[in-house]
């Protein structure tokens, strides 16, 4: 049984049709699972079931043994599993260190030595620590994003496309980051467009096409599979 | 001796006055700020609701003065005041729990919270009429002048007099200690600083665990005490009057849209912005010339920019100004 896992999990947004359909996903500490697949495979919306921010009819979600199915999303952050959104992942009108302080807000007592390990992690977000996170450039945001993940000190890091509108040079370093993430013993999941780097840097991964699972293995078994190449790493 | 004298009748007509009819604009700008940046609906009720707490705290005063309780120099309004708060809060509170959170929780368009606020504002106006009655209100007591005008014209053998009300000198006094408290929680508290994470990114600060209810419940506590304060101070410096209160609402949200919505230091500065450009434009004139000019170029009329009646519309234009060349606001507030 895996640390954390989401077993057949179906369901969509409100009253509307099911995006996934019986999708399991499972990932344990220290390792990095990617979730791949064309547009509108249901990649992010898997992820989103996971976390709880939509309803599954059927299927359920346990951490550590725990089923965690009908917790609410802080609940879950409660139970140590931190997200990162694709999108408006920080706060910019906050300075670097308030969207750390923020990311430790369910934290008890002092949280100061948690600040000096992500500044250890990401040493730009030090030297930028007191600049308004809307003044940085996408890369330190992501940064940024990612710090505040990891305050609560998660056991699980859910990560959408983390790598999504940045440059090549930065991508290779925002992984370079995820890796040394993993390496503190924390379950990653992420969902990628860039597949095959993705793949280059996962322990496994999943792809997904209209919802269901399609192909699973190791990220090498999966670069070298021909049908994954020829659909979605373009041959 | 003519130049002093041209400061001295600026000071006492423009400068003292803008200064203080601007705090108390300030108080009630960031009041409209907060309930935008954080509830994300312009709330029309805020003139009415500030004329609610200012009409509390005129009851309690005048149990207080019924009883003989009274501050001496100071208005017995002061002691007023924190009873007031306590009593706004809870219907602040009241309010919330009966109208706002059911279209909260339905997530409705921010326009349909503007509407509902419109609603609680003709009820809030209602209420008010009939307690208090819609009647012109002095509620001053205790010591009304720090310097009058003809001291200082004996001490300092000038033709012109300063004159300093204490309620000018407390109005000012007690915004800067208000705002000052204010933005110390807001920057330094870690639930300030999670009031402001959830005006930012509400979605994020929900997946950081910050709870919304108790988010949403400390935004009308504060709005609470600017709405008594702020509109107890405007009742004090000038007199209270139902429909003045409405009136405020034009230069009230001019200041928070000028300042950048959202953005509660904008919206202080705001106030001050609104209240001398209104005093300025609306001000005679010819007496300060009179001054500075020798007398062959002394004007023949008032040179008044603006009647005074017409004083809406300098915070009517500078509120269109703004939304068609700086729809931020000067501080960076949120895009209207």
């Amino acid at each position: 049984m895996a640390f954390f896992e989401g077993v057949k999990m179906t369901g969509g947004y409100g009253t509307g049709p099911d995006i996934i359909n019986s999708c399991s996903i499972n990932v344990n500490r220290g390792e990095i699972v990617s979730i791949l697949g064309p547009n509108g495979a249901g990649k992010s919306t898997a992820m989103k079931a996971l976390l709880g921010l939509i309803n599954l009819k059927s299927g359920s979600i346990a951490i550590n043994g725990k089923d965690i199915s009908k917790l609410s999303p802080q609940d879950r952050v409660r139970e140590g599993i931190s997200f990162v959104p694709q999108t408006k992942n920080v706060f910019a009108g906050m300075s670097v260190e308030e969207n750390l302080e923020m990311g430790a807000y369910l934290r008890e007592g002092d949280y100061q030595n948690i600040i000096d390990e992500i500044y250890e992690l990401f040493p730009i977000l030090k030297e930028k620590r007191n600049q308004l996170v809307g003044e940085l450039s996408g890369g330190q945001r992501q940064q940024v994003a990612l710090g505040r993940a990891l305050m609560i000190k998660p056991s699980v890091l859910m990560l959408d496309e983390p790598t999504a509108g940045v440059s090549p040079i930065v991508m290779d370093e925002l992984f370079d980051h995820i890796i040394k993430v993993k390496r503190t013993n924390v379950a990653i999941l992420m969902v990628e467009q860039n597949a095959k780097q993705a793949l280059n840097i996962s322990d496994r991964g999943y792809v997904l096409v209209t919802g269901e699972n399609r192909y699973s293995g190791t990220g090498k078994e999966l670069l070298n599979d021909p049908r994954v190449r020829s659909s979605f790493l373009g041959g | 001796m003519d130049f002093l004298n041209a400061i001295i009748l600026l000071l006492n007509y423009i400068f003292v006055p803008a200064l203080t009819y601007g705090s108390q604009l300030a108080l009630g700008a960031i009041f409209v700020t907060i309930i935008y940046g954080i509830l994300r609906f312009a709330n029309f009720a805020t003139g009415d609701m500030m004329a609610f707490g200012t009409m509390v705290t005129i009851l309690i005063t005048w149990y207080f003065q019924s009883i003989g309780i009274s501050l001496g120099v100071l208005p017995t309004a002061l002691l007023a005041i924190p009873f007031a708060i306590f009593f706004m809060i809870g219907y602040m509170l009241f309010v919330d729990k009966f109208v706002f959170r059911y279209y909260r929780v339905n997530k409705s368009p921010p326009v349909q919270l503007a509407m509902v606020s419109i609603g609680v504002m003709f009820v809030t106006q209602a209420v008010v009429r009939i307690i208090i009655g819609p009647s012109d209100r002095r509620f001053f007591d205790g010591e009304k002048f720090i310097i009058k005008a003809g001291e200082f014209k004996e001490m300092t053998g000038l033709n012109e007099g300063l004159a300093i009300k204490s309620s000018q000198v407390l109005t000012i006094f007690i915004t800067l200690i208000l705002v000052s408290i204010l933005f110390w929680f807001l920057n330094k508290t870690k639930t300030g600083k999670s009031m402001r994470a959830y005006s930012d990114n509400e979605d994020l600060a929900l997946l950081s665990g910050i709870d919304p209810k108790r988010v949403v419940m400390i935004t009308w506590i504060i709005a609470g005490i600017l709405a008594t304060i702020g509109g107890a101070l405007y009742g004090l410096d000038k007199s209270f009057k139902p429909f003045t209160y409405f009136n405020n609402m034009l230069p009230i949200f001019a200041a928070a849209i000028v300042g950048g919505i959202g953005n509660p230091f904008g919206a202080f500065l705001g106030g001050y912005v609104i209240a001398f450009s209104e005093i300025f434009i609306t001000y005679a004139y010819k007496k300060f010339f009179m001054y500075i000019l020798p007398e062959s170029m002394e004007p023949e009329t008032l040179v008044q920019l603006l009647s005074t009646d017409y004083k809406f519309a300098v915070s009517f234009s500078i509120l269109v100004i703004v939304l068609l060349y700086r729809p931020n606001g000067i501080f960076k507030g949120k895009v209207l």
